[in-house]
């Protein structure tokens, strides 16, 4: 059972970590980007074939596959969301670009299909693989390194959002984007960077799931669904909401296992999600009305 | 050529057209008032010196470049800041973020912290709130935030629309009085004002805009007592 704990905990902070993506590009720009699941995809392959070609561990991959998965992000906006996006401007919810992304879904997830196969692909990992104990409770190291991954890349994205001229610019077009242009700050540079760090934290949740995950080129529609819970469930554009919510599904998940058929759990998921949202409609750390 | 100079805009919101026609220009170190009833058209002719709107015809000219095809940031760089209208203040920031936000341009920037001096030297309230965050501030703190955040751009020419806006008339003088302490400093000056009194006090000139066209103009203290504004705005 406290093993069962510790190792939702672990899986918990992973699952918060990709939902961080879709919670910072949704806060920004208000947009559903439904080819979360699809960047996740493609961070899970950078890092497998990475890992193939140089016979080195996932982590080593962060240094190619945080830069690959930016600039993936970051030229997708650029060049087919901001079109649609700027003739979308005056729109209160903006159903075009929702539409593109998932056309970038569809597009990204057919590419891997057309150039990887459809088999199921595993990388063995012997010195991250075994478990470890602490304080008695076993959780294979690779979980425990991706707990510490998690933390650090939330913990760094909330200093740079905090403190950095970047990120309180990204802060400021996020409560009001035509008071940000008068600043004379540039929104659309604004949303490239976003979207770029937000695919960026995807392809890294890529790189520490690899060693006890597996890839194939639909991955990311399971973690997608799980994002959308995740990120609802602790308030839409709440990067500390979605920590709290992986950890929140990770636990189900993890506990809930140990009594009932893991398919179950997920069941036990959403009842507790619709729940949540009777009870705090607008997620648990999510602010009330316009964000 | 005066020092911006607005040259027959026409500018429209999709199909609908909002000014006609309208030409208007400021000197340097001038206080301008732009006055009109609501749909006037007073607020669009700010969005469009400020790159928020594109003019459909005619021109806009500052220190003799045209403006009026740039984007908002640009003519930030510029020199020419914006306080628009309902203060638009980012809420879940604290004052000195919002101030500091003001400086985001590359000509402000560095000077960030002395202007922020100054801009505490002006509103002594907004230095004991800084760390509070701006939506939960009271009008006037959040007004003086507004301005101050303009201020914090170094602005060759600040513009406010509608500063007196739901202040309390004690606050509406204060706001006035601060409004002319920037403009003597030597900062040009563009108020959009329902309250007319109170803005024309303040002005050198004044031009008086109605359902989108530009029907006088002159000097502030004279257009006070003129019979034709006085018919605009009180309807006798």
């Amino acid at each position: 059972m406290g093993s069962a704990i510790l190792n939702g905990i672990l899986m918990g902070s992973i699952y918060g970590l990709t939902a961080v993506g879709l919670t910072l590009i949704f806060g920004v720009l208000k947009v559903i980007n439904f080819a979360q699941g699809a960047f996740l995809m493609s961070g899970l392959f950078a890092t497998y074939w990475f890992v193939k070609f140089t016979g080195t561990n996932p982590y080593l991959a962060l240094v190619v596959v945080v830069p690959f998965t930016y600039f993936m992000g970051y030229y997708i906006q650029k060049f087919l969301i901001k079109p649609v996006f700027e003739s979308e401007k005056d729109v209160r919810e903006p159903i075009g670009v929702i539409i593109v992304t998932t056309g970038i879904w569809y597009m990204l997830d057919n590419l891997a299909l057309m150039l990887f196969g459809a088999q199921y692909r595993t990388i063995n990992v012997p010195s991250v693989s075994k478990a470890i104990s602490i304080f008695g409770l076993y959780a294979p190291l690779s979980k425990i390194i991706g707990f510490f991954i998690s933390i650090t890349v939330s913990g760094l994205l909330f200093w740079f959002l905090k403190y950095s001229k970047m990120g309180k610019a990204i802060r400021a077009t996020s409560q009001d984007r035509e008071a940000a242009s008068l600043m004379g700050i540039n929104q659309y540079k604004i949303y490239n960077v976003t979207f770029g760090i937000g695919t960026a934290i995807c392809g890294i949740a890529g790189a520490v799931l690899l060693p006890f995950y597996y890839v194939y080129p639909t991955v990311g529609m399971h973690l997608d669904i799980m994002d959308f819970v995740i990120v609802v469930l602790g308030g839409l554009g709440s990067i500390p909401g979605a920590l709290v919510g992986g950890l929140i599904i990770g636990l189900i998940e993890s506990v809930g296992s140990q009594f009932i058929a893991y398919s179950w759990t997920i069941e036990v998921i959403y009842i507790i999600f619709l729940i949540i949202l009777f009870v705090k409609p607008s997620g648990l750390f999510g602010v009330k009305g316009e964000f | 050529m005066s020092f911006l100079e607005i040259a027959n805009i026409d500018v429209a919101y999709g199909d609908i057209e909002v000014l006609f026609d309208v030409s208007l220009y400021i000197e340097k170190g001038e206080v301008l008032s732009v006055i009109g009833a609501n749909g006037a058209g007073k607020t669009t002719t700010l969005k469009t010196i400020s790159g928020l709107l594109h003019p459909k015809k005619g021109s806009i000219i500052f220190n003799d470049k045209r403006i009026d095809n740039l984007s908002p940031e640009i003519i930030v760089e510029r020199g020419i800041i914006h306080v628009p209208e309902g203060r638009r203040l980012f809420p879940f920031m604290s004052v000195e973020e919002n101030l500091e936000m003001g400086s985001y341009n590359s000509r402000a920037y560095d000077d960030r912290f002395e202007t922020m001096k100054k801009v505490f030297d002006l509103f002594p309230r907004l230095k004991e709130r800084r760390r509070q965050l701006a939506g939960t501030l009271s009008g006037g703190e959040r007004q003086m935030v507004a301005v101050g955040r303009g201020l914090m751009a170094k602005p060759e020419i600040l513009m406010f629309d509608e500063p007196s806006l739901g202040l309390a008339p004690i606050l509406v003088k204060d706001m006035m009085t601060a409004i002319k302490e920037i403009a003597d400093k030597g900062t040009t000056i563009i108020l959009v004002e329902q309250n007319i009194h109170a803005s024309l006090n303040i002005s050198n000139r004044a031009y008086v805009l109605e359902q989108g066209y530009v029907v006088n103009n002159g000097d502030a203290k004279q257009l006070l007592d003129d019979p034709s504004v006085q018919k605009a705005f009180l309807g006798i």
